[in-house]
């Protein structure tokens, strides 16, 4: 334990100490060589820009010229047969039609899949969520309890919440089908039938999901400002068109980023479909975990780089959809204007 | 205050429904709070019940054993103290790094500035699985799996996107007159920065800090690639190996789930609003 503490130690040390090597250096060359007058911006945003690219886009990068080849576990390198050709890209998406991505398992059967559980995870949050939210926006007793017991999904780690569900889930012993025995009800086989997994897999999600949307979704309605239902009240409407004509409308600037972001972080959900689904069953799998099955179980790497960008395209074409359809305004322009005077100071 | 008063208090609603709001509340309060609660009995239970399907949260003969057990014969204190080490040590550095880029993006206009900031927001849509095949194979041809170094690095960029965009959203809000009364003052433009503006920020960079710290405290999928040897494994890869023998280690994954998880809960429910105000503060301007 103590090697570890010093080992850390000393490449935090050298991390530390190689960013702040590069910025004096990148400053003096930008700064006193070149006499550059923007140097500072540039030095500040230099290990973020550095960082974003070796980690993020590189191995984007990467992912193409990877797709464009026949890698596997058996011709990791060129010595033992790995090649790179436009011919061994169509193969490869070609593949992703027509091979099962797992054992069985088509594509279209996941993404299919992966669009439910998107639809219903979204539609579970926010539809919950604001009724949680418009509950708990009432003057009301208690209300700081409930508040607090209503966000301990919240605050659990993710994984370790998942991990506890997939215990109760236990066909013998958990406590989800002990309850459903004082109903009558037969035992689920949770963990082992395919539509029960992923039923199972939809619950615990909804249980994770629901109270940061039911937060987010309260902080819009308590930023409502009161006269707007006191002219409602006069007017006389039903407290269905005030839901309606005066509260959704209102609430659309905190709903519509909840909604991408909800979209987005759904689809990329790995930690519950992939704990959860405890015996590998592929009638659980999305897109994700799918891919992550291919690329390090089976190791089928230019077919799984493939399958990456395919998932990339569907993410990239659903985001500029929401974002088409809903216009939220990134005011670049006026940003531009407002730095450009702040310049002079 | 008779039973009366408690319900039966403020606006015209009418008892019944006072009532009822107040069942679907209790309801769904147990809904969230009972899985929680009945991990805790779980960690007290003796070995014998484990798998009983008794449903009491406190049971008879309630033991702190799993516990003891825990932090004595497994490795658990050394799975918390890598969690530890490398969560501290990574969010620190992308806060860091978050902070200076903010900072620039915030003051200054220079070229590739828009396509940096839409950067920045198309990595939050990009699947971290799909990262990680390309990662893994960038990582093991430069040997930096299963190294403190490949690790720290990889980590303390995870959330710099993030944290760059919580922290521009403050920094736009501080008036540019503190800057130029320092620049008068005689200090420069970094001195500024570290001397007036950082200071000014601290909420932010709290806010900041702790999203990094949740994610890489939380995170499974990078650190199941990037770490493999057992002494360098961080807790979620540990309870996922014990939680994977269902029979025997129950208990055992109940008492670690619940050290590792009441410090965060207590965190997270502590500064809620404030994480919450934080957060629509940078995507709500953006």
């Amino acid at each position: 334990m103590f090697r570890n503490v010093t080992n850390v130690g000393f490449t935090v040390l050298a991390v530390v100490g190689a960013i702040v090597l590069m910025e004096v250096l990148l400053y003096l060359f930008l700064h006193k060589t070149l006499k550059f007058r923007k140097a500072l911006p540039i030095v500040l945003i230099a290990p973020a820009v550095i960082g974003i690219a070796v980690l993020i886009l590189y191995p984007i990068v990467y992912t193409f010229v990877l797709s464009f080849s026949n890698m596997n576990l058996s011709n990791l390198r060129v010595s033992s047969g790995l090649s790179h050709s436009i011919g061994q890209f169509f193969t490869n998406i070609a593949n992703i039609f027509t091979v099962p991505i797992l054992k069985q398992q088509y594509f279209f059967p996941i993404l299919l899949r992966t669009m439910l559980w998107t639809a219903i995870q979204v539609t579970f949050h926010v539809s919950i969520g604001f009724f949680m939210a418009v509950l708990l926006n009432r003057p009301m007793r208690l209300r700081g309890l409930y508040r607090a017991l209503l966000l301990f999904p919240w605050a659990v780690p993710q994984v370790i919440a998942v991990l506890a569900f997939r215990g109760e889930f236990n066909y013998e012993y958990g406590y989800i089908n002990t309850i459903l025995g004082y109903f009558d009800i037969e035992k689920i086989r949770w963990l082992t039938d395919g539509v029960w997994n992923f039923i199972a897999v939809n619950i615990t999600n909804i249980w994770l999901g629901v109270p940061f949307m039911a937060i987010i979704l309260l902080g819009g309605l308590q930023s409502i400002n009161p006269t707007f239902y006191d002219a409602a009240e006069i007017d006389g409407v039903s407290k269905f068109q005030r839901l309606t004509n005066v509260t959704i409308p209102l609430m659309k600037p905190v709903m519509v980023p909840a909604i991408i972001l909800g979209v987005v972080w759904t689809f990329n959900n790995f930690n519950v479909p992939y704990l959860l689904n405890q015996n590998e069953l592929e009638t659980t799998d999305i897109l994700v975990t799918a891919l992550f099955r291919a690329a390090f179980l089976e190791f089928r790497i230019g077919f799984a780089s493939a399958l990456a960008l395919i998932i990339f395209l569907i993410l990239l074409s659903i985001s500029l959809i929401l974002l088409k359809v809903t216009k939220p305004d990134i005011q670049f322009q006026s940003e531009k204007k407002r730095l450009k005077e702040g310049e002079t100071l | 205050m008779t039973i009366r008063q408690f319900f039966f208090s403020r606006r015209g609603d009418s008892p019944f429904k006072r009532i009822l709001i107040h069942a679907v509340l209790i309801c769904m309060c147990i809904i969230t709070v009972y899985p929680v609660l009945r991990i805790a009995s779980v960690s007290i239970r003796p070995s014998n019940r484990l798998l009983s399907t008794d449903m009491a949260i406190i049971p008879e003969d309630a033991t702190l054993n799993n516990y003891v057990s825990m932090l004595v014969e497994r490795d658990f204190l050394q799975w918390l103290s890598n969690s530890l080490l490398l969560t501290i040590s990574t969010s620190l550095i992308g806060v860091s790094i978050a902070a200076s880029s903010a900072y620039a993006i915030s003051r200054w206009y220079f070229p590739g500035r828009k396509l940096m900031i839409i950067t920045l927001l198309a990595t939050q849509m990009i699947p971290g699985a799909m990262l990680l095949l390309p990662l893994y194979i960038i990582a093991t041809r430069a040997g930096l799996i299963n190294t403190w170094h490949g690790t720290i690095f990889a980590y303390s960029v995870t959330a710099v996107p993030f944290s760059i965009w919580i922290l521009k959203g403050y920094y736009d809000t501080i008036p540019r007159e503190l800057e130029q009364a320092g620049l008068v003052d005689g200090l420069n433009r970094f001195q500024v920065f570290y001397r007036v503006i950082l200071p000014l920020s601290a909420p932010a960079l709290a806010i900041a800090l702790l999203f990094n710290f949740t994610q890489i405290w939380n995170d499974f999928l990078l650190a199941r690639i990037f770490l493999q040897s057992p002494s360098m494994i961080t807790w979620p890869l540990g309870l996922a190996r014990l939680q994977e023998q269902f029979q025997t280690q129950w208990g055992l994954f109940a008492a670690g789930a619940m050290m590792v998880s009441v410090p965060v809960m207590a965190l997270f429910l502590f500064s809620a609003r404030w994480l919450i105000t934080g957060l629509t503060l940078g995507s709500v301007k953006g």
